[in-house]
């Protein structure tokens, strides 16, 4: 109607948030212009975009989104810096470190165990109960993996058995946390302990000091007979392992048995608010133990393709905190699976990378190593400050 | 009601009659149960637990458990150990005491936080800045006085383990990230810091010996005097006695200042905090920055006592933000538990070392056998339900014999139906 109306509505169309997710994108361009294939070799342009992301960012918090202006302006400044580090390396020595397709695909070696610990990190929090035991899980998968494919010879019975350990592990934590009302965040270090504890104890005890047995069965890479030998795609997904599909593949399915069936329904809401549930008949007892110890059948999965999948043997605490990492996935991730999966390819690609880096520069590969912690650390205190966990979560439910 | 609740109440109608159920009582005597008979009945369950995998696997538990004893040094105590058998028990004793003090110290750091409502995984990595600034202070500046020297380095250490761990309060007041999510990822950004210090070409590494990942030695100067033992083989430093003064400090602190009466506050419930008052944000900053300061202070204490120097692999495998929680929560978060809970797994840890060639089982077993009395330990700890069940398993017997039948008989029914 009024010429007012007319000169607000530009700004209507573009809300605050959109335009700080654009500082986000731009700062992000400014940065991957730098490397192969475009590899730009002169900061003027990635300096022009990061001021233009350094604006956005502005103007999105004087619009009210602090966070997300923020983040445009963090990202912009490790945009720079990243952008520095490639303009004044070798062209040479980019192409070594972004050979994307190799990048790729070790991404996907390293997010695998963290993919599978962090969806059943997502089940067993949706039902309310705290898993900080997934690295114990983990473990157990581990270990029990490689005594069952040595045992019984075959790389299903190793998995099998893994499965059948962390299960029982799980159900452990669930007896604490659900029949015991413990805190659950403490009875899980314990079962950390515990974990640690029983997998060196059994190895020592099975295998002594030569360590597990090396020609154990392992699990098979799947060769993609059409994409194969397509460059890129070949060298990226062609050679993957089963257990990376197989946890790709339950991403989708974890998500639809979530949010689009009945058993999801129930699940959630014994972790949002269990009295209802509890009031319409839903057995919150039952659905908690079932949700940890698929948690943990799904952690000791994780570990056991880091075992059987990937190095063919066993050593003490070979997890080495991935639990821990696959957690703070799940939490980045917003307790959902697609979340969670996200936050592991970060993680992966962290990893990736400093192998990469590690082999022309050993130095700035350690340093590397902290990238995905420093990067999760931002996004925390951004990202995931608006997000919430269950409403039940951690909290035993008491049945007056 | 919980399963807690109702044995308290049982307990107290016992006691002292119906009237007296009300909270504050309860918890009085929640406070008066649990505060030492909890943990040293749990600490019992998990040794027995821990020896029955050792029978199952066909090893002798008494024996084993005697010999761990004897690795402790503990035996020591006993005037009739002489002669060699005392030299070899003090030796392990002192042992013990050094793997006791840095326990001590970063459990303080997980129980401070505790108090206030936080959980503190990030001892590891606040020990592990405090280990980088502790060996720069100690292995530099060789010239200076030496009791500067040692303040100089110990301050620094805490100041570090300070910022690190302020890093997650202030994370926490200002954008209300989860404490948990960032002292984890600030402990492998320690790691990784740290090794990135002391590997082949870092700025720390010990110019001396380009071809090993390991700091410079600390300089004669920065060493803490050694009170028992030899100074060359690794004899008690006067450290023990800094770490008992700031679990002194710890206790004044939380329970004589207005911090920790704060902090306390916080910790119940933060809303109500806020309410009456309390800057619930500067707060957690606060808790953060003492605790970050403790675990600095075992770092230097380890380093200026007996390490000397510190190698990547050391940073790469070291447990002891593991042990901190472990620790703290045995300890029931107070200094007088603290301090008992460091000594049991102080002596753990030497009682099992590989030092101790003369176990009776496979020295690598027995280290696992710690973990596993560990885990159950803090399994145990999580849940007052099942120590509180066996520690009152008589006297509730004793009450429903009391009880008429009368009584007793709906109840059964409706268990039963």
């Amino acid at each position: 109607m009024s010429v007012g109306a007319v000169a607000i509505a530009p700004s209507r169309a573009v809300s605050p948030k959109q335009i700080g997710i654009a500082g986000i994108v731009l700062a992000a361009i400014a940065w991957v212009i730098t490397i192969p294939p475009i590899e730009s070799r002169g900061m003027v342009p990635t300096i022009v975009l990061a001021v233009l992301a350094v604006c956005a960012g502005a103007w999105a918090i004087a619009g009210g989104e602090r966070k997300i202006g923020s983040e445009a302006i963090v990202v912009a400044l490790f945009a720079v810096a990243g952008a520095a580090a490639s303009v004044n390396s070798a062209v040479s020595t980019l192409e070594s470190v972004f050979t994307w397709s190799a990048l790729v695909a070790a991404t996907l070696r390293y997010a695998t165990p963290l993919l599978f610990a962090a969806l059943g990190g997502v089940i067993s929090e949706s039902s309310g109960v705290i898993n900080v035991g997934l690295e114990g899980m983990m473990l157990m998968g581990c270990f029990w993996g490689v005594y069952g494919a040595d045992l019984l010879g075959s790389w299903v019975w190793g998995l099998v058995v893994a499965a059948v350990a962390g299960g029982l592990l799980a159900l452990l934590h669930a007896i604490f946390s659900v029949h015991l009302r413990a805190n659950q965040i403490v009875s899980g270090f314990g079962i950390n302990f515990l974990a640690l504890g029983i997998t060196g104890y059994f190895l020592e005890y099975h295998y002594g000091p030569n360590g597990t047995p090396l020609n154990i069965s392992m699990i098979p890479n799947v060769k993609i007979p059409g994409i194969q030998h397509i460059g890129f795609f070949g060298a990226a997904f062609g050679d993957a392992n089963l257990m990376t599909w197989i946890g790709i593949a339950l991403v989708p399915a974890l998500t639809f048995f979530l949010f689009r069936t009945r058993g999801g329904l129930r699940l959630r809401s014994v972790g949002e608010k269990p009295r209802a549930a509890d009031t319409v008949g839903v057995s919150v007892v039952r659905i908690r133990y079932t949700a940890v110890v698929a948690s943990g059948v799904f952690a000791a999965l994780g570990g056991a393709y880091l075992s059987v999948g990937f190095v063919g043997s066993f050593s003490n605490d070979m997890t080495n905190g991935r639990g821990f990492i696959a957690l703070a996935a799940m939490i980045f991730g917003k307790w959902k699976p697609w979340g969670a999966f996200w936050a592991v390819l970060l993680f992966g690609f962290g990893n990736a990378m400093s192998d990469r880096v590690s082999s022309v520069n050993p130095t700035l590969g350690t340093l590397f190593e902290a990238l995905p912690y420093v990067l999760t650390l931002v996004a925390v205190a951004g990202l995931v400050g608006r997000s919430r966990p269950p409403a039940a979560d951690g909290i035993p439910y008491v049945r007056d | 009601m919980s399963l807690l609740e109702d044995e308290l109440k049982a307990e107290a109608e016992e006691s002292q009659g119906a009237a007296v159920t009300s909270p504050a009582a309860l918890t009085a005597f929640r406070r008066g149960a649990s505060g030492v008979m909890v943990p040293i009945v749990t600490t019992i369950i998990a040794f027995i637990a821990a020896g029955l995998i050792v029978l199952a696997t066909g090893h002798n538990p008494l024996s084993t458990y005697q010999s761990i004893f004897n690795g402790t040094g503990l035996n020591w105590v006993f005037p009739w150990v002489t002669g060699g058998e005392r030299a070899t028990a003090a030796g392990n004793l002192q042992q013990t005491l050094l793997q006791a003090t840095p326990l001590l110290l970063v459990g303080l750091a997980v129980a401070f936080a505790f108090r206030a409502g936080m959980f503190n995984i990030g001892g590891q990595g606040q020990y592990t800045v405090g280990l980088i600034a502790a060996v720069w202070i100690g292995s530099s500046f060789s010239g200076m006085p030496a009791v500067l020297h040692i303040v100089f380095a110990i301050v620094a250490a805490a100041a570090a383990g300070a910022v690190w761990a302020g890093i997650a309060g202030v994370l926490k007041a200002a954008t209300g990230a989860n404490e948990v999510i960032s002292t984890i990822m600030l402990n492998w950004i320690a790691i990784w810091l740290g090794v990135y210090c002391f590997q082949l070409g870092g700025p720390l590494q010990n110019p001396h010996m380009s071809s090993t990942p390991v700091s410079s030695n600390v300089v004669a100067g920065a060493k803490l005097p050694v009170f028992w033992g030899s100074s060359t083989l690794q004899g008690l430093d006067i450290g023990i006695f800094i770490a008992l003064a700031l679990a002194v400090v710890f206790s004044v602190l939380i329970n004589r200042t207005r911090l920790g009466y704060e902090a306390r506050t916080v910790g119940f419930n933060p809303d109500a905090a806020r309410y009456a008052g309390v800057n619930v944000g500067r707060t957690w900053v606060r808790v953060m920055l003492i605790c970050g300061a403790f675990a600095g202070v075992a770092a230097a204490l380890d380093i200026l006592g007996w390490k000397f120097n510190v190698f990547t692999n050391d940073i790469l495998t070291s447990q002891i933000g593991f042990y901190g929680i472990a620790v703290a929560l045995l300890g029931r978060n107070t200094a007088g538990g603290t301090v008992a809970a460091a000594l049991l797994f102080g002596a753990l840890l030497t009682g099992t070392s590989d030092r101790n060639i003369h176990l009776s089982i496979d020295p690598t077993l027995v280290q696992y056998l710690t973990f596993m009395i560990e885990g159950i330990i803090i399994l145990l700890v999580s849940t007052d339900v099942i120590t509180l069940r066996l520690l009152k398993g008589g006297r509730q017997l004793r009450v429903a014999l009391k009880r008429k039948p009368s009584e007793e008989a709906p109840k059964s029914d409706a268990g039963a139906s």
